[in-house]
């Protein structure tokens, strides 16, 4: 099957593959899987306190349709807030990267990781929030 | 002998619709639907005749292979519970599942550059075969206690380990063509 060009410009020079410090309190970290292919996506956010995402990392064991995917949520998410992350759809990046119908649940795998690293920082700030109440 | 298209597979090989089957009895089964089908038994048939037989021979050949395979008859029991394992949509996984499948990709990936690549590999095959084994053993009991939600997890699983088991031997066999 051939590649897009954006596909392969990420796939060859994949921005911010690497890894944060998941237990960094200011670090949401997602992690998701498909069955259908085996492939293992893991994206990281570093949100400042007023909510907004200062770095992303990724690590994609996948496909090209797939590394390219999470590299480009990588790019998109940096400086926006968490509510504009939230906002982000799979159906900007198939159309960002031209993923063809068979690919599509590659960019389902990027928006799901999003949503999981969302989750996984607003679960670590009500926990600190529910402390600072209880001190 | 007959082949009815509205059977399941279980019930084309004349087998109880469960997880744990006889490899003799489906071996030998699919033997005895072939020679029934063969091309030859149909030269002087009508062309409906010889119709119905190319589609039953792919029926049973499809049956075969969904059968055989323990991964593929575990997910075909599945589905005849009307459990789909919405394997492109549902992403969400156990975390420490999928963490452990990162660290296998991992050492999958620095496997070429060890000191001792085969050893390197067969470390993961065995870790991956411990878990292959550990798959079919769960299934078996969720499935006899009609657990499905349980054994639908398990397939899913189950899928990433036998992904990964064909690229360990993917990664040996280019070991072999560098010797």
């Amino acid at each position: 099957m051939a590649y897009s060009d954006k596909v392969l410009d990420h796939y060859e020079n994949p921005r911010n593959v690497g890894v944060l410090d998941k237990d960094d309190p200011n670090v949401g970290t997602g992690m998701v899987g498909a069955p259908a292919c085996g492939d293992v996506m893991r994206l990281q956010i570093k949100v400042s306190e007023d909510g907004v995402v200062e770095d992303a990392k990724f690590k994609t064991y996948g496909c090209g349709s797939a590394i390219a995917s999470s590299s480009l949520v990588t790019e998109m998410v940096k400086g926006k807030t968490l509510d504009e992350v939230a906002a982000i759809k799979n159906s900007e990046i198939v159309e960002e990267l031209a993923l063809p119908p068979v690919k599509i649940h590659c960019s389902v795998l990027a928006e799901d990781a999003i949503a999981a690293a969302i989750a996984d920082i607003k679960a670590k700030r009500e926990e600190q929030s529910t402390v600072k109440a209880s001190a | 002998m007959q082949v009815d298209f509205s059977n399941n597979y279980f019930e084309l090989f004349e087998l109880p619709v469960q997880y744990v089957v006889s490899q003799d009895h489906l071996d030998t089964r699919f033997r005895s639907l072939q020679r029934y089908l063969h091309p030859d038994k149909f030269a002087s048939a009508s062309d409906a005749e010889r119709r119905w037989s190319m589609q039953a021979a792919s029926f049973v050949n499809e049956a075969y292979q969904a059968l055989s395979k323990p991964l593929s008859r575990a997910s075909y029991l599945l589905s005849l519970h009307g459990i789909s394992l919405d394997e492109e949509t549902d992403t969400q996984m156990s975390p420490m599942f999928l963490m452990e499948q990162m660290e296998l990709r991992e050492a999958l990936g620095d496997a070429p550059d060890a000191a001792d690549p085969y050893a390197a590999l067969d470390k993961i095959s065995a870790q991956l075969n411990n878990g292959r084994r550990d798959s079919e053993s769960a299934f078996t009991s969720a499935a006899n206690n009609a657990d499905w939600t349980e054994a639908r997890t398990v397939v899913r699983q189950w899928q990433f380990l036998e992904k990964l088991n064909s690229e360990v031997q993917a990664q040996e066999a280019r070991l072999d063509d560098a010797l």
